[in-house]
């Protein structure tokens, strides 16, 4: 017991523990006792909970309130489903719905998107170059809390506007939809989609990795820093913009992934999926699960969704009602999510324990080991 | 009064600068306006490395705007540059990194981090973006050096949050030194301390000052008389006075400065009195 103890107590340790579990439970359990159709939803599950990892990087450690993630969610699957359209229609050939809206013309800066090379690049990159130019532009002007709350989410309103007005170069209301390969497999084979399940699940277990290392890195405690002091890091030499804009950087990248491995799995992508409601949601499921903790936010994202989608089919009016509930509830009560609440219980009976007996707690002091004035100073004057 | 020693022993390279020289700071003519209102109204200032320098006034005499200019906080025109590096126009982590630290009069360590993280991030700012990626294994030398001359080595894997007001006053101190400041800028160090704690930050500083430029800014008249080795007086955005501790204080300009404002003596006795009674008893205060 012991021995498990002070082992449990390392990093490492816990790490291989939780990524056995992890692994165990996404590639042995679930494959094996889920039909192809829950299967492919929870694989649905993981691309959202992607969003949720970078939120949790850039929420929970670095403190700044992403509300328009759709942006980047968008971005990813937008490019993907580009990709897709242009796979389906052959070479040289142009995507159905253009034929249908538009001049049956393939727009110049489609073109490039037939690369499935430029595609998997693209998806990347682009995220990354949007979050990087504005992410640097606003925290360098030190604009953080609400306004770069409203301010993210403004431009994720634009977004779904822009893609809703573009019908004959984006699909409009409709989107993408109608997939029928990814990268030369058949969408439609049951095979296929159990493989789209495993990548998604490897790619969201190598995000946690990512963010494990992001968080106990030097990196990390500088983001805290930035957070917490961000005036004073400055005064340390440091530029807190540069550090914000890294951490939204990569919260945009992991969201462009998530929306990307979306396209094929769901067969849609719409303003509906990327807009302001879903980028709340991709939220509500961070904060439920705990935003600063490694697991709170893909566990939380995940149980969201499940919730989500089991309730509305019983229940499909109440649905919106209870998630509402639970958010207020958490917010309101448990600030740091669930994740707080299993603290709590795990401190419980080790704060019993180390409770003074009250016969000694005046001759021992029970600040002594907090405060200064005890053993701690004692020593400096010495 | 018997003064307690804080052990600076093992401070030794720590708060040596990687050169040693005579660093030192030289003002020009600063001024900084607020809109129509003049906070600091072109003074000149000049200290030099080995010396501790203590900047009073009245309260709204322009002391922490002076500090807020050099450390690019607040636009001032003039001149103001230190080991011969402009410091006016550059932005606030160019200005840190050309070795001018400062602190505030709230304590602003970082609390979700530990002791050891706080002065390991101070000691970083020059470190690569790729050992930023890296976990921390063990701090680098000087933050051990650091730890021990702040007397909070044993406190290093405490959360900086839960520290007395006394320690993150010196945590901020360490953070200097971790940083390699050469020229320090203290804004009310010793504000909210007891008389121990307030001998062992004197006598820290006494050590910093031998081999660094620092400057502090104070109301507490007798930390500034047991401790001072020259004084600067501000009034009202101008320099009214400088010279040594005796100098200063028979200054006629100054007395009537300090006399003028019998509601700020008043205020300084109570501050005497809350800090008498916190000597007495500082563990029912702590608690």
């Amino acid at each position: 017991m012991n021995t498990f103890r002070s082992l449990w107590a390392t990093t490492w340790f816990r790490l291989l523990v939780g990524l056995a579990i992890g692994i165990v439970v996404l590639f042995v359990l679930a494959p094996a006792g889920l039909s192809d159709f829950r299967l492919s939803l929870l694989a649905r599950f993981l691309c959202v909970a992607m969003v949720a990892v970078g939120i949790g990087l850039a929420w929970g450690q670095g403190g700044m309130l992403v509300m328009g993630q759709g942006v980047f969610f968008g971005l990813g699957a937008y490019l993907m489903a580009m990709h897709l359209k242009l796979a389906d229609a052959g070479p040289g050939g142009v995507p159905d719905f253009m034929l249908l809206y538009g001049t049956g013309e393939l727009p110049v800066w489609w073109e490039p998107l037939r690369s499935p090379a430029v595609t998997v690049i693209l998806i990347v990159a682009l995220p990354a170059l949007v979050a990087g130019v504005l992410g640097y532009l606003i925290f360098r002007r030190a604009v953080r809390g609400a306004y770069f709350a409203i301010l993210s989410q403004a431009l994720v309103a634009a977004f779904a506007i822009l893609l809703i007005g573009q019908q004959q170069t984006t699909g409009g209301t409709n989107g993408l939809n109608g997939f029928r390969g990814f990268f030369g497999y058949d969408l439609n084979d049951p095979a296929n989609q159990r493989m789209l399940y495993f990548i998604a699940a490897a790619v969201l277990v190598g995000m946690v990795l990512i963010v494990w290392q992001l968080r106990r890195s030097r990196f990390g405690e500088l983001l805290v820093a930035v957070r917490d002091q961000e005036n004073r890091t400055r005064f340390l030499g440091y530029n807190p913009a540069l550090v914000k804009t890294v951490a939204y950087v990569i919260a945009a990248v992991f969201a462009a992934i998530g929306g990307a491995l979306f396209v094929p799995i769901v067969g849609i992508i719409s303003p509906a999926d990327v807009g302001v409601v879903p980028s709340i949601a991709f939220l509500a499921g961070v904060a439920i699960g705990g935003r600063a903790t490694l697991l709170g936010p893909v566990l939380g994202s995940i149980a969201v969704s499940a919730a989500g989608s089991g309730l509305s089919e019983t229940f499909p009016a109440a649905w919106t009602y209870f998630q509402g509930a639970v958010f207020i509830l958490v917010v309101g009560f448990l600030p740091g999510g669930l994740a707080e609440l299993v603290g709590r219980v795990r401190r419980l009976p080790a704060r019993r324990r180390l409770r003074p007996d009250p016969t000694t707690a005046s001759t021992t002091g029970i600040t002594s080991g907090i405060d200064a004035p005890g053993p701690d100073t004692e020593r400096i004057h010495a | 009064m018997k003064v307690p020693a804080i052990d600076v022993g093992e401070l030794g390279e720590a708060i040596r600068p990687e050169f040693v020289r005579q660093d030192y700071l030289e003002v020009r003519n600063l001024r900084v306006s607020f809109g129509g209102f003049v906070a600091v109204d072109g003074i000149d200032l000049t200290v030099v490395q080995g010396e501790l320098r203590f900047l009073i006034g009245p309260n709204g005499a322009g002391k922490t705007t002076v500090v807020d200019a050099l450390t690019g906080l607040v636009p001032a025109t003039g001149d103001a540059a230190f080991g011969g590096v402009p410091l006016l126009g550059r932005k606030v982590h160019r200005i840190a990194r050309a070795g001018v630290g400062r602190t505030f009069q709230t304590a602003s360590v970082i609390e979700d981090l530990t002791v050891e993280q706080n002065l390991d991030l101070a000691a970083g700012a020059g470190r690569s973006p790729l050992s930023l990626l890296r976990a921390r294994r063990r701090p680098p030398e000087s933050v051990e050096q650091v730890l021990e001359g702040i007397g909070l080595a044993d406190l290093r894997h405490r959360r900086a949050g839960i520290l007395a007001h006394g320690q993150k006053q010196w945590l901020e101190i360490g953070m200097l030194l971790a940083q390699n400041s050469r020229l320090l800028l203290l804004d009310e160090p010793v504000a909210g301390m007891n008389a121990e704690e307030r001998a062992q930050t004197g006598e820290l500083l006494r050590r910093i000052a031998e081999l660094r430029t620092v400057i502090v800014v104070e109301h507490d008249m007798e930390f500034l008389r047991a401790y001072a080795d020259s004084v600067t007086v501000m009034h009202r955005g101008r320099i009214l006075a400088e010279g040594s501790v005796a100098e200063v204080q028979a200054d006629p300009e100054v007395i009537e400065v300090y006399l003028g404002h019998p509601a700020e003596e008043e205020a300084a006795l109570i501050a005497a009195e809350q800090a008498a009674a916190y000597e007495q008893n500082p563990e029912e205060n702590n608690a």
